[in-house]
């Protein structure tokens, strides 16, 4: 068993433990901000989880994905705080 | 050599997730989760892309991890920041938690300035009409 298998399942593990905790603060709440944080966390764990796989199988095929997904993580966090915001008049 | 130091930074990566995924079940209020959360968006990110490239030393590789890596670092920061203004606002933090409050002066300032004008927008209003009664007769 190679270096990076012993390091692809600890990380496994930690990626999993994070983002089961993740999932139960999105079920549990109690506001919608704990919702939206707890999907950035989701999002930022998938971003971690797919480069990993990345670095320890040697290819970049998921590059673009990884791309993306950092563009586009900043729309579902800022509509929710916008909406939240009710005194805001801008 | 590449390989242990790529390995080391995906445990860190992975850590910095799992620590994050506990802090957000484990602490109190929206504020506080938000200091955990932001952990692995940042630093976890950019651990996995240099383990990336290291793995895959090419230029075509690096190119697209600064682009991932700086669009990170100039969103995260931002949804942050509107997440804990939009919980400042709405009541969800836990004032008891805080030790220094520096908005409350702030807040507090601006609702005194916007009374005042209020008040003063009434008063001509009420100048207003106690004049109009006369507009007629002078005309």
């Amino acid at each position: 068993m190679s270096f990076l298998m012993i390091v692809a399942v600890l990380a496994g593990v930690m990626f999993g433990i994070g983002a089961l905790c993740a999932v139960y603060r999105i079920i549990r709440g109690p506001s919608i901000l704990d919702r939206a944080l707890a999907a950035d966390v989701m999002l930022a764990i998938a971003i971690c989880a797919l480069g990993a796989e990345m670095a320890i199988n040697h290819h970049t095929d998921t590059l673009p994905v990884l791309l993306v997904l950092a563009m586009f993580a900043i729309v579902g966090s800022i509509s929710i705080a916008r909406f939240m915001s009710k005194q805001d008049e801008a | 050599m590449s390989e242990i130091v790529a390995g080391i930074l995906i445990l860190l990566s992975a850590f910095l997730s799992m620590a994050a995924g506990i802090g957000i079940v484990r602490f109190p209020d929206v504020l506080s989760r938000l200091h955990a959360s932001t952990k692995p968006q940042i630093l976890g990110v950019a651990a996995i892309c240099v383990a990336i490239w290291l793995l895959n030393p090419s230029w075509g590789v690096a190119s697209t991890l600064i682009l991932v890596l700086g669009f990170q670092l100039m969103t995260q920061p931002m949804t942050a920041h509107m997440i804990g203004r939009a919980a400042y606002r709405t009541e969800y933090v836990r004032a008891d938690l805080l030790i220094v409050d520096e908005i409350a002066e702030a807040v507090d300032a601006a609702s005194a300035a916007e009374a005042a004008e209020a008040a003063e927008a009434a008063e001509a209003a009420e100048a207003a009409e106690a004049a109009e009664p006369q507009a007629p007769g002078e005309a």
